[in-house]
């Protein structure tokens, strides 16, 4: 009781509070779900939380081929979206930073994508991908560059792709408005200096434009690396893991073994194991971003 | 041969012109200062012999070439920024470097041009170090040293010292001197201070609003201003400038306070309102200066302020409502207050047209002599 009145006791009382929220919201929870890896915790038997069993769930899991699967899917879905984002983002930003009217009103509707929740683009892209009654198969037929319908979301690679398509039409944006913030904070005079210096436009943009801007492409990668990594939703609506799997990420996986299959100790560490995959793609970036900072720390 | 020739320059911001129409020859090898103040357009002139910015009328050759039309890298030309503008991701030999590796320089000759010029500007210890690591003398170097590696027609200078602090001005003044006596080779430097205009040009280039104001070398623009702009902005402290009504009678400037300056000068009329001019070098008090016999004035006036600067002093005195500044060389110290004989050398004076501005006639003597 006499700690609690003596000053030192001051900082603690006042972070009380944000102690409480982090106990309740982050350090329990993972605790819980770090714990239940460890068990074979089925939502359906909630004794079952109180039984260890070591390491079964992560030996099972290495064993598991679908879970590879997903595991390597997702490296391929983040590579391929992230790099791909990048140069249609960046392309998109060097065109607007070339108008000089309108500039404003359509960095406003680049962000529109942005502003859609990924379930509704999910649908959106669902209808439109739909190989029976689908837009995009209708214009083709009516077009006359098809004869049968393409199934889009039904055949593995194309509803690989589809759901890739989907993602870099709604996240694009999200690049193109970091780097463009990267392109209008360039310092005017190095470009004309590497101008006199005899750079034609693409050495300027080669040799000055893009070393200034890989701050921000790290930026871009590091936040977008952690969203990409957790893409659930546009996959649940557009395939739900379909067919047979063939679309599965992680979390779709993780998702359908805790809550359908009700195995959520199982789930729990197919989610520990994922969180590596996450980490290594931040740190990758988020070290490149810090040489890239200390790189421009001379930008005045 | 690199002459630069500007013939009827103009540049237009749609509709508001901020260079009107500039003709100007620069020589081979020659250092030509463009200054004047802020928003004059020196650094626009500048930037379209560069390549920076479109020209909207005239045209500008380089050596014997039109260039209207080329791009900054085909106009052969090497320019030394306000900010440096060094590549902050390239260390300095990188920098150095960058023109001639562009250029598709072989490695070795790139290193033997880079190390040459790092031992022209003292750049040997630092080449391996970022922009981000070196000093603002230090920096300014490097973007001189990137300029002459690439060994240029014509060097542009756009305010390249105005980030330092007052003593590595002074130095790097010196050094620009120096390097241009040692790399010969056309200059074209924009300043908006008069020090550095009169210490480093072989001529200068004085601009306001878009429009040369005199041409001269640094001598004909100190003795001989062609206006009352010029007169004001070069030298320092600045030329004291005293409305007067020119008398016929006895060919003397009447001020306000009823104090006669003879002037015997020709081309003037009786009444005409004037602007009499003289450096506070031409005044001074009595036992300070040796002004000639037959040509000074002297009158009496209560010093109101003393700037004493070591050598000489600074003295600020009322004269027909304004108040003027003399110099007093071999200072003694002189309290404000104090009533003190002066003199002023009619040989000095400068006449000028109240109305236009314009510079009347020589130097007061002179124009005595030549009215003879």
């Amino acid at each position: 009781m006499s700690f609690l009145r003596s000053p030192r006791a001051v900082p603690y009382l006042l972070l009380m509070p944000a102690i409480v929220v982090i106990l309740a919201v982050i350090a329990v929870p993972l605790a819980v779900s770090l714990w239940s890896s460890f068990t074979p915790y089925q939502l359906t038997r909630p004794v079952t939380l109180f039984t260890f069993v070591g390491l079964r769930n992560y030996s099972r899991l290495l064993e598991n081929t679908d879970f590879w699967w997903a595991f390597g899917r997702t490296i391929l879905f983040i590579t391929v979206t992230l790099n791909l984002e990048l140069v249609l983002g960046l392309g998109l930003a060097l065109l607007v930073n070339q108008i000089t009217m309108g500039q404003r009103a359509l960095r406003t509707i680049m962000m529109f994508p942005m502003m859609f929740s990924p379930i509704l683009v999910g649908f959106q892209f669902k209808y439109i991908l739909n190989d029976a009654v689908g837009l995009l198969n209708n214009a083709l037929f009516d077009l006359g560059l098809i004869t049968q319908p393409i199934p889009w979301l039904v055949e593995g690679t194309l509803a690989n792709l589809s759901i890739m398509a989907a993602e870099i039409w709604m996240s694009t944006s999200v690049f193109a408005i970091l780097l463009l913030s990267g392109l209008l904070a360039l310092p005017k005079e190095p470009i004309e200096a590497a101008k006199v210096d005899g750079c034609n436009a693409v050495q300027t943009f080669r040799h000055i434009t893009l070393p200034f801007l890989m701050p921000f492409i790290f930026i871009a990668m590091t936040i977008r690396s952690l969203d990409v990594a957790r893409a659930y939703d546009m996959v649940r609506i557009m395939t739900n893991g379909g067919p047979a799997g063939r679309t599965e990420l992680l979390w779709t996986l993780m998702a359908r073994v805790g809550y359908q299959n009700s195995q959520m100790g199982m789930a729990n560490a197919m989610g520990y194991v994922s969180i590596l995959l996450s980490l290594v793609f931040t740190l990758y970036f988020y070290r490149k971003l810090v040489a890239a900072r200390r790189y421009m720390g001379g930008v005045e | 041969m690199a002459q630069v020739k500007l013939r009827k320059i103009s540049k237009r911001y749609g509709n508001l012109e901020t260079v009107h129409g500039i003709d100007l020859d620069i020589a081979h090898n020659e250092f030509v200062v463009l200054v004047g103040p802020s928003g004059c357009g020196k650094s626009t002139t500048l930037r379209m012999i560069a390549g920076l910015e479109e020209i909207s009328g005239g045209e500008i050759v380089i050596g014997d070439r039109v260039v209207n039309a080329l791009p900054p890298r085909e106009r052969n030309i090497s320019m030394v920024f306000q900010n440096y503008a060094l590549y902050p991701h390239m260390t300095v030999r990188e920098n150095l470097g960058f023109g001639l590796k562009i250029a598709g320089e072989a490695p070795s000759e790139i290193e033997r041009r880079v190390a040459e010029a790092s031992a022209i500007l003292g750049l040997d210890p630092f080449l391996d170090r970022l922009p981000a690591q070196l000093s603002g003398g230090q920096r300014q170097r490097v973007a001189m040293g990137r300029a002459i590696v690439r060994n240029p027609d014509v060097f542009l200078f756009d305010e390249p010292l105005s980030n330092l602090d007052a003593k590595l001005r002074g130095q790097m003044r010196v050094e620009i001197k120096k390097l241009h006596q040692r790399v010969k080779t056309t200059v074209v430097y924009v300043t908006h201070d008069q020090i550095e205009a009169m210490t480093l040009a072989d001529r200068i280039v004085i601009m306001r609003d878009g429009r040369i104001e005199q041409v001269g070398t640094p001598q004909e623009v100190f003795e001989a201003p062609d206006n009352l702009f010029v007169a004001g902005f070069i030298g320092s402290p600045p030329m004291n400038q005293i409305d007067a009504t020119y008398r016929a009678s006895d060919g003397a400037a009447v001020l306000q306070d009823g104090l006669a300056i003879p002037l015997h000068r020709s081309g003037l009329v009786d009444g005409q309102p004037i602007v009499v001019g003289f450096r506070p070098d031409a005044l001074a008090p009595k036992g300070h200066a040796l002004f000639a016999d037959n040509r000074r004035l002297s009158f009496d006036r209560t010093v109101t302020l003393a700037e004493p600067l070591g050598t000489e002093t600074i003295l600020f005195l009322p004269l027909s409502g304004k108040e003027i500044q003399a110099r007093m060389l071999n200072p003694r110290v002189v309290a404000p207050g104090e009533t003190l004989a002066f003199e002023l050398d009619l040989g000095s004076v400068h006449v000028f047209d109240k109305a236009s501005g314009k510079r009347i006639g020589g130097r007061s003597w002179q124009g005595l002599h030549a009215s003879n």
